[in-house]
């Protein structure tokens, strides 16, 4: 039975582990290769690599980062953050990276998403979309969650797909950080408007978090960062619970 | 000294480092002609069945000419699929022909219960393993492998692993020296590794 996935997410900044709440604000975790070593070893299912700051800065995400995270890793790597471009994306990839994330690339130019899937698969291209509530509306925003783009979420991740996804990363704005639960209403409603793998993204704070966003958010894939960052919740306790409550994890 | 052939289908550089880890020495054959020192050939690659129709003539000789001096092949994701007759996926395209059958497209719809399934079928699948096999020597049934693909292989007399995603597959072949995984051995963590191992044992 195909399991629901639990991915780890390095938020890198300056070739370090930081995690923003709300995208602000951001603090320290740690090395992303010991932090990658640590997740393996506790049954992580793969492992998001996120330059936090390399769209506001315009560069692009750092290849040693990658390289020293996939040097000992034999997991699904994606990186995302920066990734501008078909040479953005040929460097993450030469780094070792499996699949890249487009965001705000993605929005300004969306057949950067064909040509990339031609290139690499469809397997290869996943699509971020950061989601905030805006007069009762999902909307996507861009540039780390800085500006509204003229796109509903909904919208955005169903033209995503027919352009070439293969998969959506689904961040929710309003939760991240907060601790508070996945969106599992903007989760479900974009897992089944699409036909491809939607990861939920932003708000995790308990195990039962997860639990929800599997049954009522539809979500084929969950993601987080600071709950395991700072030991907060082991990987394989959270797999132990989740196995409890019925839902197919690998063990 | 084990060959990749890079046929244009993605990326191998985590195919190459998960080689290397487990101990391998690769080249990458630049040419049919290129073959001749393989100790065993890998055909590996993700996307479109139709990427396979770089394997032409020239490719199927050679590959056919290291099988005859008993060196082993393996066949990675799109590359086991290759084994195959064909694919749905590109009709016009001939497979290596080692397995019988059609590969076709997962089924968008759980027959068992009628719900609606993703396709591509992404994530880390369980295995069914039959009958014993060199490939899964010390990997037990139920082991979870990384898998990423809308197309699959029917099984067939040299299956030695199955997954089910709507439908049961062919994840795994091992047929004479002919192998094949549909999942991806480099992204499998230690049960990958182990499965790269056990063919290598088969390298002589």
């Amino acid at each position: 039975m195909l399991a629901k996935r639990i991915i780890a997410c390095l938020d890198v900044r300056d070739g370090m582990v930081v995690k923003g709440v709300q995208f602000e604000g951001l603090r320290a975790a740690g090395e992303p290769a010991d932090l990658a070593r640590r997740y393996d070893a506790e049954g992580i299912d793969e492992v998001v690599i996120l330059d936090v700051t390399a769209t506001l800065e315009a560069r692009p995400a750092r290849a040693h980062t990658i390289q020293a995270v996939a040097r000992e890793l034999f997991l699904p790597l994606c990186v995302g953050g920066g990734i501008r471009n078909e040479e953005d994306a040929a460097a993450a990839i030469e780094a070792g990276a499996d699949k890249v994330s487009l965001n705000s690339a993605a929005l300004a130019d969306p057949t950067l998403i064909t040509r990339l899937a031609e290139r690499y698969g469809s397997q290869a291209v996943i699509v971020a979309i950061d989601a905030k509530t805006v007069d009762g509306a999902w909307v996507a925003y861009t540039r780390s969650g800085s500006a509204a783009s003229a796109r509903g979420a909904v919208e955005w991740a169903c033209e995503a797909a027919a352009r070439g996804a293969g998969e959506i990363l689904l961040t929710s704005m309003d939760r991240d950080g907060t601790k508070s639960g996945f969106d599992c209403a903007l989760t479900a409603a974009v897992s089944d408007a699409v036909p491809i793998p939607v990861i939920a993204s932003g708000g995790a704070g308990s195990f039962e978090h997860f639990a929800e966003v599997f049954t009522a958010g539809h979500a084929d894939a969950a993601l987080a960062a600071s709950i395991f960052h700072f030991n907060t919740h082991g990987v394989a306790e959270l797999k132990q619970f989740l196995h409890t409550q019925g839902i197919p994890v690998r063990l | 000294m084990i060959a990749l052939v890079d046929y244009g289908a993605g990326n191998l550089t985590s195919v190459r480092k998960a080689l290397a880890a487990v101990g391998a020495q690769v080249y990458t054959p630049t040419g049919p002609s290129d073959l001749a020192p393989a100790g065993g050939v890998i055909v590996p690659g993700v996307g479109h069945f139709g990427s396979t129709r770089t394997l032409n003539q020239p490719w199927r000789h050679a590959i056919l000419e290291r099988l005859d001096a008993g060196k082993p092949l393996l066949g990675i994701c799109v590359g086991l699929q290759w084994l195959f007759a064909g694919s749905t996926e590109a009709p016009d395209v001939t497979g290596f022909g080692a397995c019988q059958g059609l590969c076709a497209r997962l089924p968008d719809v759980e027959p068992a219960t009628g719900a609606r399934q993703k396709v591509p079928h992404v994530g880390w699948n369980t295995l069914a393993l039959p009958r014993w096999s060199k490939l899964f020597d010390g990997i037990a049934d139920g082991a979870h492998v990384y898998f990423t693909h809308s197309y699959a292989a029917p099984l067939a007399r040299g299956t030695v692993a199955t997954s089910s995603y709507g439908v049961e597959f062919t994840a795994a072949v091992q047929d004479g020296l002919v192998s094949g995984v549909q999942f991806h051995p480099e992204k499998s963590g230690q049960v990958g590794l182990r499965v790269l191992r056990n063919w290598l044992t088969e390298v002589r």
